[in-house]
């Protein structure tokens, strides 16, 4: 995978995760471009646009869009049930996760993406084991603020 | 605002977001940020220490508003001090600043590496991965240089947690993406190919994608990963749903998986080892199998899963395109999802089809699909699916269903939108070239094309019909027809007047017979489009009108006239002007023979690739035509023309390479194993394709390096030939000096890259020859033809042929040949006319032992009089004729033009039509010459 976008229905950007090298300047304009072209198609359309030399492959789930652009060769139908799954691991953290989530606690959106993809590749495909690396951060750092705490009196 | 959420809430972060989206316009946003951005900068700048906490709250903010859109300037340093930090928090959102900001300030990276390199050897797993995960997520060179050794380590070792494998791999990967030549794999090759034995699934998933771009580059080294990957596969495939516990996925077994799976074999040919294979085929058939069984779940992602497999084994399937029996199973499973409710697996049978097409084993069965995927094209209603059935009628076109795919393209070109006219044009030509049977259906074809998408017609494609219509006499008549016709309509398009000017031009003749297109109505017709046209069409219809004063004397006052006016002699276009100009004092000035032969009907266009090809291919970047059908076009091209032009010349040079002997070779029969190609010649055909008469074409691909044999008696023609290059030669000689020009011609479509040539002369020749040329340009575009000039000087008589080497990569792979160049000492000779009696007292006069060479051989091509006077004549020398007493011997004399000396030679050449044999005598002034010229002469008859 290429690069991960999230957007709303308005066009505005929630969420971008680039996995090949851009300058600042070509994100931009990459982005630009394909929030206009995927919201310019219709419901009922594929989810699978060529774009450049690339292929997109886009879902919405209510007012976001979530939208990945994938190398030629790639299964198409696999990278939608990647962002499904990418979905569900929101919704089960942030319990039925909506767009304010993501806006409010973008960090957490970006870390558990992290560990379910790296470098463009799936890392960990079970819901389990995402979610207990993710919980098993947030329980470390509850530890340590408890120990800081216990320091520092 | 949501209630904070689970893990440490940042209050302040939440208020700054509430307040950014409670902003009523961009002006009110830009004002809260800049605010806040001044908050920052004064608290990082601030005399009091911040705690972490604070840090990391304003990094955050930061990170916030660069992810807003708008530009950051500082902050690096607080993220690289909370990477230290022993809060795991703190550090994740450093972590994460770092990842999203990073900036090749080399003492910044310094500092991040650094603390990278301490959370690497912490020991503990969740700092490990926080900074596997910077790495992949940055992956740049530097951060390539400082841990590329160390991470296979840990990628391998007994100890490590499996979570940190999992991020130690794709981290690998990321590294390899940009720094392939830093992450050296070698000792640890085995032991990473056997992560897919690894017990846990999510290891395996992530070393798989390692394993497949790692394979992809060095397929040798990893070829053991197929056995292990097939076993893998098996083991999935047959797994109930229930069995994977968490890596199922809607009741489908590990998808990721196994299509990666699938994709890791696709970088392999067919398993060598018959039980690999064998269990391999069993999983595609299960694979097959289960796409017919009733699904055990109605929600898409089940579907969407098990078909993510489906078309991954598919894609394997004609990977290996060797399994008839899969590839139709294959095929008509796609059929299926043809009329599929869902229109993504329309949209992916369509495009999966695609490639089925171009299989042996299961073009037709592809072909049976031809009505639903023409349905496809007229009713889908996203433009990005009727694509892919336009896609789909091009691929599985043949010659049993051109005319149906044909029609049902072009009267989709009616309504098709506007972003895929420009390619399903050329896609029509291309059809309408590559399978026209009868080319009145061709001409209508691209005519139509012009008529219903004008202006999505390229230059390429009217280029191309006016090529064949030149070259193929019988269709001009109809073109003429057609033509004039499709010029009736009260608008036309600009490209239809281009071509009618031109046909018309040419061949208006065929149809001025029928009074109702008399030359008049012809032109008054192309005149009257004249005004609504651009300057080029204007420029050419000067010319097709300069030509029908050729073509019809009676039209010539109208024309003149026409010429004369103001609009036209005093244009303010240059261009017009001057042909107004000139054509008019053509006209008026040239007698009727000069103008006849001036304006003659074009010759027919040499044969090459077809220019809507190059296009179409341009338009798809490489490699989305593949070369066999690139190939398969070019042939059909050549037959639509009568024949390439290229013919004679590759026949030549393999007729001489299969039956060229050896300088060494007997003299006398022992060589009659070699073919004797004594096949009578064309009367018409001299010096360029004598040899072309000779034996069966043996394969040209070997490098010919006694190639310039050929060139002994003729100065120019195709020396060299491959599928990527041709290389052409003219060369011209005076005196003791010469001139050669080589012609480089790219035949691919590619660039080739780094192009270097050097000439050589080895050994002695340095001191006989002095070669010197300039350096070509380091690029040849592909379908492109570089020149370079060769400046020759013959100091003094030589034997041995300078050397050509050329060096060129291609696609990227390095190509190097050499050949040597037909330089030979007869190329200096000065003919000398001589009567019969000067000859004798000269032959006489040359009467020691070495001036004489001789040698008696067989025939090797015809002994046709005519021919060895042709070839005797290209040797250099003057043929005398009268002068030995029997006519059926040729006697030839010559001066060889060196700088330091001539050398007189004669020649005498005895042919035994009988024996089928020749015995050839020189005597020469220098020794060295007799020899030579012996031995380059005994090889061309």
């Amino acid at each position: 995978m290429q690069f991960m976008l999230l957007f709303s229905r308005q066009g505005k950007l929630r969420l971008q995760k680039w996995y090949v090298p851009l300058s600042d300047k070509e994100k931009k304009k990459i982005t630009r471009e394909l929030v206009q072209t995927v919201l310019a198609r219709k419901p009922k359309m594929c989810s699978f646009l060529e774009w450049r030399d690339l292929k997109v492959v886009y879902k919405r789930y209510a007012s976001l869009y979530f939208c990945c652009a994938v190398e030629n060769q790639d299964n198409e139908l696999i990278t939608l049930e990647i962002i499904h799954r990418y979905v569900e691991l929101l919704d089960k953290y942030f319990g039925s996760v909506c767009e304010l989530d993501i806006i409010f606690n973008f960090e957490k959106a970006y870390f558990i993406l992290d560990e379910f993809l790296l470098g463009g590749e799936a890392q960990e495909t079970s819901k389990k084991n995402v979610l207990k690396a993710i919980e098993q951060a947030d329980l470390l750092q509850e530890n340590v603020d408890f120990q800081t705490r216990l320091f520092a009196v | 605002m949501p209630a904070v959420s689970k893990g440490d809430g940042m209050r302040g972060l939440a208020v700054f977001i509430s307040d950014i989206r409670n902003c009523k316009s961009k002006e009110a946003e830009i004002k809260r940020i800049n605010k806040e951005l001044a908050n920052i900068r004064s608290k990082f700048k601030g005399d009091k220490a911040l705690d972490g906490y604070s840090k990391k709250k304003y990094v955050c903010k930061l990170l916030f508003i660069f992810l807003l859109g708008h530009d950051i300037d500082f902050g690096h340093m607080e993220a690289v001090n909370l990477l230290s930090s022993n809060k795991y928090t703190e550090k994740q959102i450093g972590y994460l600043f770092i990842s999203v900001l990073v900036n090749s300030n080399s003492e910044l990276i310094r500092l991040i590496n650094n603390a990278i390199k301490n959370d690497l050897s912490s020991r503990n797993p969740t700092f490990m991965c926080l900074a596997l995960h910077c790495i992949a997520n940055v992956g740049s060179r530097e951060m390539a240089e400082a841990f590329a050794s160390e991470i296979p380590r840990i990628l391998v070792a007994g100890d490590t947690m499996d979570s940190v494998k999992q991020s130690a791999a794709l981290c690998l990967l990321r590294l390899y993406k940009t720094s392939p030549d830093l992450v050296l794999m070698g000792e640890w090759t085995s032991r990473v190919v056997h992560l897919l034995n690894d017990q846990h699934m999510g290891v395996v998933t992530a070393a798989i994608s390692l394993i497949t771009c790692l394979s992809q580059k060095n397929p040798d080294e990893f070829k053991t990963c197929v056995s292990l990957a097939v076993s893998r596969l098996s083991r999935i495939v047959s797994s109930a749903s229930t069995d994977l516990q968490d890596y199922t996925y809607y009741f489908v077994p590990a998808p990721w998986l196994s299509c990666k799976l699938l994709r890791l074999l696709q970088c392999y040919p067919p398993p060598e080892d018959g039980a690999v294979k064998g269990r391999l085929v069993e999983c595609l058939e299960t694979i097959l199998n289960k796409a017919q069984e009733p699904p055990k779940s109605k929600k898409v992602q089940h579907s969407n899963a098990k078909n993510a497999i489906l078309f991954e084994a598919i894609s394997l399937i004609i990977h290996y395109d060797s399994e008839p029996n899969l590839l139709v199973r294959a095929c008509n499973q796609l059929g299926q999802f043809l009329q599929h409710r869902e229109t993504n697996l329309r949209y992916l049978a369509l495009e999966s089809m695609c490639t089925l097409a171009s299989s042996e084993f299961s073009h037709e069965a592809v072909k049976t699909h031809i009505e639903t995927v023409i349905n496809a094209l007229k009713t889908e209603r996203d433009v990005s699916v009727r694509q892919r059935a336009a896609d789909l009628l091009y691929a599985m076109c043949d010659r049993s269903n051109a005319k149906q795919i044909v029609a049902e393209m072009l009267s989709y070109l009616e309504t098709a939108d506007y972003s895929i006219r420009e390619e399903m044009v050329l896609k029509v030509a291309i059809l309408a070239e590559k399978y026209a049977v009868d080319y009145s259906w061709y001409v209508d074809t691209i005519l139509n094309l012009i008529r219903i998408a004008g202006d999505y017609v390229s230059e390429e494609v009217w280029y191309r019909v006016i090529q064949i219509v030149i070259n193929r006499d019988d269709v001009q008549g109809y073109a003429a027809k057609t033509v004039f016709e499709a010029l009736q309509a009260p608008a036309c398009h600009e490209n239809m007047v281009k071509v009618g000017g031109y046909i018309l031009g040419e061949f208006g003749n065929l149809i001025a017979g029928d009074p109702r297109s008399s030359p008049l109505v012809q032109f008054n017709l192309l005149h009257s489009k004249f005004h609504l046209c651009s300057v080029p069409t204007r420029a050419l219809l000067l010319s097709a009108y300069i030509k029908f004063i050729n073509l019809f004397p009676e039209t010539k006052a109208t024309i003149q006239e026409v010429l004369r006016c103001d609009s036209q002699i005093r244009n303010s276009d240059v261009e017009l002007q001057q042909r107004a100009v000139e054509y008019l004092k053509l006209s008026s000035i040239a007698s009727t023979d000069v103008l006849a032969t001036v304006l003659e009907e074009m010759p027919p266009f040499p044969e090459r690739e077809s220019s809507i090809l190059a296009k179409l291919k341009k338009k798809k970047g490489p490699g989305a035509i593949s070369v066999t059908e690139l190939e398969d076009s070019k042939r059909e091209g050549g037959e639509l023309n009568g024949g390439s032009d290229r013919g004679p010349d590759t026949a030549a040079m393999s007729a001489s390479n299969a039956s060229t002997p050896s300088p060494s070779a007997d003299l006398l029969g022992i060589r009659s194993a070699a073919p004797i190609n004594a096949a009578p010649a064309g009367a018409g055909s001299l010096l360029v394709d004598v040899f072309s008469e000779a034996g069966p074409a043996a394969p040209s691909t070997a490098v010919n390096d006694d190639g310039f044999l050929r060139f002994v008696c003729k100065n120019n023609g195709v020396l060299f030939e491959n599928q990527l290059l041709q290389i052409g030669i003219k060369s011209e000689y005076r005196q003791n000096l010469g001139r050669m020009y080589l012609f480089y011609g790219n035949k691919t479509s590619v660039q080739f890259a780094s192009f270097t040539t050097n000439v050589s002369c080895p050994g002695e020749l340095q001191l006989n020859l002095n070669v010197q040329t300039k350096q070509v340009e380091p690029l040849v575009e592909g379908g492109a033809q570089i020149q370079q000039v060769l400046n020759i000087e013959c100091l003094t008589d030589f034997s041995d042929a300078p050397l050509l080497n050329i060096k060129f990569r291609y696609g990227g792979a390095l190509q190097n040949l050499t050949l040597k160049l037909p330089v030979t000492i007869n190329k200096f000779f000065q003919p000398t006319e001589m009567a019969s009696h000067d000859f004798f007292q000269r032959w006489k006069q040359l009467s020691q032992p070495q001036q004489e060479a001789q040698k008696i051989f067989k025939a090797n091509h015809s002994m046709d009089t005519e021919v060895l006077k042709a070839k005797l004549l290209g040797l250099g020398t003057a043929l005398l004729d009268n002068v030995d007493p029997n006519p059926e011997n040729f006697v030839c004399a010559g001066v060889i033009q060196t700088k330091s000396q001539q050398v007189g030679c004669l020649l005498r050449l005895e042919p035994n039509a009988q024996a089928q044999m020749y015995r050839l005598t020189l005597r020469c002034s220098k020794d060295s010459v007799s020899q030579r010229l012996c031995e380059l002469l005994a090889q061309q008859f």
